[in-house]
């Protein structure tokens, strides 16, 4: 892997910039690899580059039925944070935001980590109440999180209303949470994990799936059969009819989560602010942009564009957080395909099948989990076992019934 | 933005309605096993493709009824009363 720096950039732009070549190898599929991971997402992907790197297991291939990164990876508000409530997920996602702190370096590519906090806004009585006690959990569990008065909010968040339809009363920060350039993250791990030997393979889709002895063998293709010892569905919002083709179902709905930005202005913003109150989370982006998110349509949806009715109760949202904003011109608005679990918490490790795994249900949250989704994912897929920071989030949990309900610190207000 | 038509009011915009899961769910007897239970709780056909629905027309009659209606391209095909079987997706 050519390594970027300072003086290759500054060699390349006095080569007039005909020397740069592709971050990664479009890879042609062999007829078997020992890992096989469908979905070319930012899960998959670091899937990929982690069983290479920590595991030392370079024969696997990343199927992606597409163009990587173009499903939800490339369609998220970019938010990175470990405030979560149960510690077995904030220790999870710590896991993940820590690995995002040192991923530039890692891979040798600028994700443009941007750790400017993450604020949880409190607008009555019970949220100071229920927030009181989240933040603490945060802080039981080792994680930073730090309440917040209504003036210290004042002066970190300048074009906040704080006396609208529903009064901020006060809240919470993580300040080590951010954004964190969400494309980047994909071809940082496609480009390192290609380097160490990973075959993306492009426009290739799981038709089927081939079964000896209950192991799993191959996988049907639209480029062939490819043989696998081991088989990853990394898939999201696409899992159910995936694992559908094993003979596997899942506690899973599909639903659009839009997102939108708007015309790029001055910085204004420095903090990722969250209501889960009113519903609407905004940040603003390194171009500029607003950038707004809300919650899910109230349907399932494979359809990737959402609704105008709710498209509206977010702007509306947040046009009362920040009346200044009301005047911006919506540039781009868009939906994901996010795979929303029964807990609101991933499903993440074994299946009933022998060398089949599945890492999915993260919902609205799957962007800032990539890091650890993939280090947890090689380790569970090289050792046969769950990674200790993922036991409690297995498909087996349904039936035992220890859910782990991240509802609240998930942001989604119910 | 869907356009429902409820089986009593007619056709009007999706805010009059909350949408309440698949339809056609057949609930198991009560000794079962958990795996049949746990299935029945919480896995989802959530297909990508034709979806049996329903909904409710929360902001005009109150009536619960059923709506086929394909995920990838949010098109009803047909609303119909509850109690009814779902449409044989083979008819024309």
């Amino acid at each position: 892997m050519r390594r970027y720096s300072f003086l290759h950039l500054a060699w390349q732009a006095l080569r007039g910039n005909r020397g740069w070549r592709p971050a990664w190898r479009n890879a042609e599929p062999t007829s078997g690899y020992e890992v096989v991971i469908i979905g070319g997402g930012g899960h998959g992907l670091a899937t990929a580059y982690y069983l290479a790197k920590n595991q030392g297991i370079r024969n696997v291939a990343v199927l992606e039925r597409g163009a990587i990164g173009l499903g939800n990876s490339g369609r998220n508000t970019q938010v990175v944070r470990s405030n979560y409530f149960y510690p077995q997920s904030v220790a999870f996602f710590d896991h993940s935001l820590k690995l995002y702190e040192g991923l530039g370096r890692e891979l040798n590519f600028n994700v443009m980590l941007s750790q400017r906090g993450v604020l949880n806004l409190a607008h009555s009585e019970h949220d100071m109440e229920l927030q009181r006690r989240w933040c603490n959990a945060i802080r039981m569990s080792g994680v930073d999180s730090e309440w917040l008065t209504r003036d210290a909010i004042r002066a970190l968040v300048p074009p906040l209303n704080l006396d609208g339809r529903f009064p901020v009363l006060g809240g919470f920060i993580q300040r080590r949470g951010g954004i964190c350039r969400h494309d980047a993250v994909v071809w940082g791990y496609a480009r390192a994990a290609s380097s160490l030997g990973v075959d993306i393979v492009q426009s290739c889709e799981v038709t089927g799936f081939k079964f000896a002895n209950g192991k799993v063998r191959a996988v049907a293709t639209s480029r062939g059969i490819i043989g696998a010892d081991k088989v990853v569905m990394s898939v999201a919002g696409y899992s159910s009819e995936l694992a559908r083709l094993a003979g596997i179902e899942l506690p899973i709905t599909t639903m659009a989560l839009q997102a939108m930005v708007t015309e790029p202005v001055r910085p204004v913003l420095n903090t990722m602010v969250i209501s889960g109150l009113v519903h609407a989370y905004v940040s603003q982006s390194d171009r500029g942009e607003i950038v707004i998110g809300g919650g899910a349509d109230a349907y399932p949806s494979y359809a990737q564009r959402g609704g105008l009715p709710q498209m509206r109760d977010v702007v509306r949202a947040v046009v009362e957080l920040f009346p200044s904003f009301s005047r911006l011109k919506m540039l781009r608005q868009w939906a994901g395909r996010v795979d929303i679990t029964p807990d609101t918490s991933p499903i993440m490790g074994v299946t009933p099948i022998d060398g089949l795994f599945i890492n999915c249900g993260w919902g609205t949250g799957g962007f800032k989990a990539i890091p650890a989704g993939g280090h947890t994912m090689a380790h569970t897929i090289a050792t046969g076992t769950p990674h200790p920071l993922i036991e409690s989030f297995g498909l087996d949990r349904f039936r035992t019934g220890a859910l782990i309900d991240e509802g609240a610190a998930a942001g989604v207000a119910h | 933005m869907l356009r429902i038509t409820c089986p009593y009011c007619g056709t009007r915009d999706e805010q009059e309605f909350t949408f309440g899961g698949p339809s056609n769910i057949a609930r198991p007897p009560a000794e079962t096993d958990d795996r049949t239970w746990t299935a029945y709780l919480f896995n989802k056909a959530n297909p990508a493709g034709v979806h049996i629905e329903r909904w409710q027309h929360l902001y005009g009659c109150g009536r619960w009824f059923n709506v086929a209606r394909d995920t990838r391209t949010h098109e009803i095909l047909q609303t119909y009363v509850m109690g009814l079987p779902a449409p044989d997706p083979n008819d024309a």
